[in-house]
């Protein structure tokens, strides 16, 4: 019973962690285009699209 | 990703160029000027739909100098661009983003950033999104503990675990309930009952009981359940208020490019003023291509107006000195020189606005299902939990710990999480399912109205027809004749012109010199040193040769305008001295509406027209379509009173209009629907907004929304189910906290699971024919987007 001492904080830990990770993802605005997002994940780019400029990433376009 | 391909020709932009300054001028003041100077645009664009439409725009727009930044955001179809400051060399114009957005086919209007900041002031998904996240954390924690105490945790551990859980599960309770707290708060305030009232109940109770039992060493305490029962409420309302801002955001996206101003005549100089300031007497200048800003009196000038939108009369009339025009009226060939006869507080348009006001109140309070569930659930709950109570106070002899503990689980049993998720899933669910189909949603209730209608009214113009004349005819040109008429079409406004030049092949244009268009009658110039005209049949003839060749169209498949030759449908062209050449136009009638108004008499529904236009017009369309009833020269007023007929009669109706005439009726009926070619007021009465051209969407909403009531209704039988079974075990007594944990969660799971069929099946033929518009709305067809909005002045 005393691995209790220590594996209840942890779990606590963890859960409040992902709690935190939750929170931020929220405030940086990341769930403000949840349908974009996907679809942004499947397009290959070597900088990041929306501060990219003069690049044309449009071959994976049928 | 195939879904929309990039740009194949280029839309025809030319009927614009006149109005080109001015619109960039309007534009300008849609942006936010930032702290370093740059300045930020957001366009609404419901074209984008798929990942290739984020890469085109953002690929077209990212290059152009000036630009910052332009990145789309998928869910809300709108773009955020942001521009160098002004002063920077060769910068890009706003106008010039809204142009090369429209060239790939993705016609864009600005959004009002005031509207925008309200919208994200009053939002309150982000908050719920947070109490939801905070309850998710506890019910899991809380549940990893409960777990352990029912697998057998014996006298301490089982305490310390209890303080463990009452520690995680009070605060994140009080955090995340408060949304119930204060709505049970408000309602008992004002002396009613709303299903918060006992959620909120149950919550405190459960957990002042399971604090006593921790505290006093009991074997019982039920946070797990008052955390889960936090957390798949807020579920619910999470989901029903995402559903609400979207839907809300939607309506914003397509609103308005309004005329803010009005150009007054002050000393032979035009001035710009603000539409609030314009008072009758004032003199005014309208050019072609723009709204009237208020009712007026023509002093000087001839032209054509196009009064489509606000009376519903398809045929574009002639204006010249004298003429009374209405506010909202669309000027469309030469500038008119007019007086202002009223304010913008007191012209047609505010008369509209105070009548749709009117007719809005008159529909009455429409109380949603979930409302009327929870007026016969609230005190049901509340007196099984005090007969509950009672009988056991009775039966134990007394003994109050015991009739508490079971009168709080017939509480936590009783707690509508199914209830509470019923209905928002599947709304929700049906909201995007309407989406995807291009339908925009605007309120969490329309999906009830819509389904419980059995008649359904049809504006005409604009709404069973486009709204804009089609060529009916175009034989006996020659190539030769057909280029020049098409080029001197597209110097013009005219709606005439737009189809003539919409109706001829495309071929290379000879050159035009000395182009003038003369208000009231045609285009005229010199084509390789030959004077050619385009335009009323009359005018016309003056330069042709004294015995023309007519061309009466007359088999075409759309409503023909069968009037004397001379009339407004009919327009001719003719080199000098050459023979005339006679076009005859008709007004094209929506895409799908036949086969649209048949799947509604398939449901049972009665149809029928209202329409503002003549009799023969509106006569041969009823013809076409099939529509035994069909009433024309309907004035706003008399629209309301027939929809006051019907449902005095016990009728449920849809209306589907677009006009500035309609916006009282649609607020009048029990649930609307407008096109996005609607005016502002039109689509701000309307419950639903539909974005491609094909009336499929009407039927393909209906069937949607009564399918999303069958589900509802499971969906309410699942969880009286649920409670029929649960409820009698708990007043027994023999609700354990596991049981009531396991008991809920299925009941909620449950219900969500039935919800989800709504997503598959059962209309794919329906929806198919809707999202065919997908391809063919992407740039070919949107050729002439409606840009000129109307605002409502009030």
């Amino acid at each position: 019973m005393t691995a209790l001492v220590f594996l209840v904080p942890i779990a606590l830990f963890l859960g409040l962690l992902g709690l935190v990770a939750f929170f931020w993802a929220l405030k940086s605005g990341q769930y403000e285009d949840v349908d974009g997002a996907a679809w942004r994940a499947l397009q290959d780019e070597e900088t990041p699209r929306g501060e990219a400029a003069g690049r044309s990433g449009n071959q994976d376009r049928l | 990703m195939s879904c929309c391909s990039p740009a194949l020709d280029l839309a025809e932009n030319e009927g614009r160029v006149l109005g080109a300054d001015l619109r960039g001028e309007e534009l300008k003041h849609a942006g936010r000027l930032g702290a370093d100077g740059t300045v930020t645009y957001v366009f609404s664009v419901p074209a984008i739909h798929c990942g290739a439409c984020i890469a085109a725009v953002e690929d077209a727009l990212g290059p152009l100098p000036g630009v910052v930044s332009a990145r789309v955001n998928l869910t809300l179809r709108r773009l955020t661009v942001v521009l160098a400051p002004e002063s920077a060399p060769s910068g890009t114009t706003p106008l010039r983003l809204v142009e090369t957005l429209e060239r790939l086919g993705y016609p864009a209007t600005p959004v009002d950033l005031g509207d925008l900041d309200q919208l994200a002031r009053e939002r309150e998904s982000g908050k719920l999104l947070l109490a939801l996240g905070i309850a998710g954390f506890a019910a899991a924690n809380v549940m990893l503990l409960s777990v352990s105490v029912w697998s057998g945790a014996d006298e301490a551990t089982r305490d310390l675990f209890h303080l463990i859980s009452a520690l995680i599960a009070v605060p994140a309770v009080a955090i995340s309930g408060q949304v119930f707290f204060r709505s049970a708060f408000v309602a008992l305030r004002a002396g009613r009952l709303n299903m918060d009232v006992p959620i909120s109940l149950a919550l405190l109770l459960s957990l002042g009981l399971s604090l006593y039992e921790s505290l006093s060493g009991g074997a019982e305490a039920y946070f797990d359940a008052a955390v889960t029962l936090t957390f798949f409420l807020l579920v619910g309302r999470y989901l029903d208020q995402l559903m609400r801002e979207r839907a809300r955001s939607a309506v914003l996206g397509i609103a308005r490019l309004a005329a803010k101003g009005a150009t007054r005549i002050v000393d032979g100089e035009p001035v710009l003023v603000p539409i609030d300031e314009v008072e009758a007497g004032m003199h005014l200048r309208v050019p072609a291509g723009e709204r009237m800003p208020v009712d007026a009196r023509v002093l000087a000038g001839a032209s054509d107006l196009d009064r489509s939108l606000v009376t519903g009369e398809s045929e574009p009339v002639a204006a010249g000195p004298g003429l009374r025009i209405e506010a909202g009226v669309l000027n469309l060939t030469g500038p008119l020189d007019v007086e202002a006869l009223s304010g913008a507080k007191d012209s047609f348009l505010a008369e509209m606005t105070a009548m749709m006001e009117a007719a809005e109140q008159g529909r009455g309070a429409y109380v949603r299902i979930a409302d009327r569930m929870a007026r016969l659930y609230a005190p049901a709950v509340h007196l099984l939990a005090a007969a509950a109570f009672l009988g056991w106070l009775v039966a134990t002899g007394g003994d109050w710990y015991q009739a508490v503990t079971v009168a709080i689980a017939v509480l936590i049993v009783t707690c509508p999480c199914a209830l509470g998720l019923a209905v928002p899933v599947v709304h929700v669910i049906g909201a995007s399912r309407l989406f995807q189909a291009g339908i925009l949603m605007k309120d969490g209730s329309a999906l009830e109205r819509l389904a419980e209608i059995d008649t359904v009214l049809f504006d005409k113009t604009g709404t069973l027809t486009t709204g804009t004349p089609r060529l009916a005819r175009t034989d006996f040109l020659s190539d030769q004749e057909s280029a020049a008429a098409r080029a001197l079409a597209a110097r013009s406004h005219h709606p005439a012109s737009r189809a003539i030049r919409a109706g001829l092949e495309a071929v290379a244009e000879p050159d035009l010199e000395a182009v003038r268009e003369v208000a009231g009658s045609g285009v005229e110039a010199m084509i390789a040193g030959r004077r050619a005209r385009l335009g009323r049949p009359g005018w016309v003839a003056e330069i042709a040769a004294p015995e023309g060749r007519h061309v009466d169209g007359g088999l075409g498949d759309g409503i023909e305008d069968e009037r004397p030759r001379g009339g407004k449908g009919h327009v001719a062209f003719a080199f000098e001295g050459a023979p005339t050449v006679s076009f005859s136009l008709d007004e094209a009638v929506r895409q799908g509406a036949a086969p649209a108004l048949a799947a509604l008499r398939d449901a049972v529904l009665s149809v029928e027209v209202l329409s503002g236009d003549g009799e023969a017009p509106v006569g041969r369309l009823a013809g076409m379509l099939d529509i035994e009833r069909a009433a024309c020269r309907q004035s706003p007023a008399d629209k309301i009173a027939r929809i006051r007929t019907l449902q005095a009669e016990g009728h449920q109706v849809l209306m589907v209009g677009d006009g500035l005439n309609d916006a009282p009726s649609l607020a009048a009926g029990n649930v609307s629907m407008a096109p996005a070619s609607a005016c502002d007021a039109g689509r701000l009465a309307a419950d639903f907004v539909f974005t491609r051209e094909n009336l499929a969407a009407v039927p393909f909403a209906f069937d949607v929304a009564k399918r999303a009531k069958a589900l509802v209704r499971t969906n309410f039988a699942l969880a009286i189910l649920y409670n029929a079974v649960a409820v009698p075990l708990a007043m027994a007594g023999l609700v354990t906290p596991l049981v009531a944990a396991i008991a809920m969660s299925a009941s909620s799971i449950l219900v969500v699971a039935n919800s989800l069929r709504l997503t598959r099946g059962g209309h794919t033929v329906r929806s198919a024919d809707v999202e065919d518009q997908t391809a063919a709305l992407a740039p070919g067809a949107v050729k002439a987007p409606r840009t000129e909005r109307l605002e409502i002045a009030a």
